[in-house]
């Protein structure tokens, strides 16, 4: 029986794929400040989705192969199957999102749940060519084309961040009476003076200033800076409880420059982790915007900075 | 985000008139007492219109 399996010349190749497409997916699937998906039943949905995935890829291969052409139409019910992923993060998400004291916000939920969608694709892809590589050449073409789409799939995985469009500049945060200013940005208006002294001693400011037009469009978008105070506030705590509103970490921006002034409530007062934790912070793929590359700003250029 | 008065705490209650319920106070002291205990009680956020008045906000 074993042998009867062995002597089946697609053997080496479906699993080489297969167990390229599956190390993909666990590799990819990291648990990190982001707390999500949890560990141990988030994982097992997603772990359990990818083998799906590569199985798919990998089969692809040999049905094309013995000319089976229908079979490929498997890989849309995979496209449907996927979607459907995409989906039940989003419901989640929106579901926790509810109850979040710092939410995450629409955009940053899409964000991710596309990611979830768009890793599976990277799993079909992965053990696909590494089977279709082990047909060509051999096991150690599979292993070599297996290591690249792995390497292929690192660099597709991470994201731009804060720090490639903005400056993150340290500023005072200052209670003027009733007025909050992160340096020279205008916050709120507070007007408890318990509040106040609670801001004095545990708010902290930044100012962002944006590097050219396409990041001051971009961070004007109420969704990424929502994504900005969720990450702080994920990573530093967060120095309020429901039924505070005037404990409010805001992001305002200054209309003439672009600029954004944050202020934050961290339970750890450390500024220079808050900046590395701002910066860090991913650039929302559905926020992303780029008025440079309009051919109206190449002619009105002056007007572009 | 819409904001709704909730509720006015005021030194000048002659300055103040309309839908949300008014609280009448004497001197500093109790007007940021009441607006703290409001703000407690309604989850609302207290602003500062001037010196004499605090308007409880919810921004919800």
């Amino acid at each position: 029986m074993f042998q009867e399996l062995l002597s089946n010349e697609y053997v080496i190749p479906l699993s080489l794929g297969f167990g390229f497409g599956i190390v993909c997916r666990i590799y990819l699937l990291q648990t990190d400040y982001r707390q999500y998906p949890t560990y141990p039943h988030g994982k097992i949905i997603h772990v359990s989705l990818g083998v799906i995935a590569s199985a798919l890829g990998a089969l692809a291969v040999p049905s094309l192969l013995k000319q089976d052409y229908t079979a490929v139409t498997f890989l849309t019910v995979a496209a449907q199957q996927f979607r459907d992923v995409r989906n039940m993060e989003r419901t989640t998400l929106t579901e926790i999102d509810k109850r979040e004291l710092i939410p995450r916000g629409g955009p940053y939920i899409e964000g991710i749940a596309m990611v979830f969608e768009g890793r599976n694709y990277l799993v079909i892809f992965t053990s696909l060519l590494t089977t279709f590589a082990t047909v060509l050449f051999d096991w150690w073409g599979g292993v070599l084309a297996g290591i690249g789409t792995l390497l292929v799939s690192r660099w597709l995985k991470s994201g731009k961040n804060l720090s490639h469009i903005v400056d993150v500049v340290p500023a005072e945060v200052r209670v003027d009476g009733k007025d909050l200013y992160v340096g020279d940005i205008y916050i709120m208006n507070v007007g408890l003076r318990d509040a106040q002294d609670v801001i004095k001693k545990q708010g902290l400011g930044f100012i962002l200033v944006p590097k050219d037009a396409n990041a001051s469009v971009t961070i004007a978008h109420p969704g990424q800076r929502q994504a900005i105070l969720h990450d702080v506030a994920v990573q530093m705590g967060l120095f309020t409880d429901e039924g505070e509103p005037s404990l409010t970490p805001l992001i305002k921006r200054d209309l003439a420059s672009g600029r954004l002034g944050v202020f934050l409530l961290p339970q750890v007062m450390d500024q220079e982790r808050a900046k590395i934790v701002i910066e860090s912070v991913p650039i929302l793929e559905s926020v992303f915007r780029k008025p440079l590359e309009s051919p109206a700003a190449a002619e009105g250029g002056a007007h572009g900075g | 985000m819409a904001g709704k008065i909730m509720a006015i705490v005021t030194m000048k209650k002659e300055q103040v008139a309309g839908g949300a319920p008014i609280f009448a106070v004497e001197d500093k002291e109790s007007l940021q007492k009441t607006a703290f205990v409001l703000e407690k009680i309604l989850d609302a956020m207290v602003h500062e219109l001037n010196d004499d008045t605090l308007v409880i906000v919810s921004h919800k």
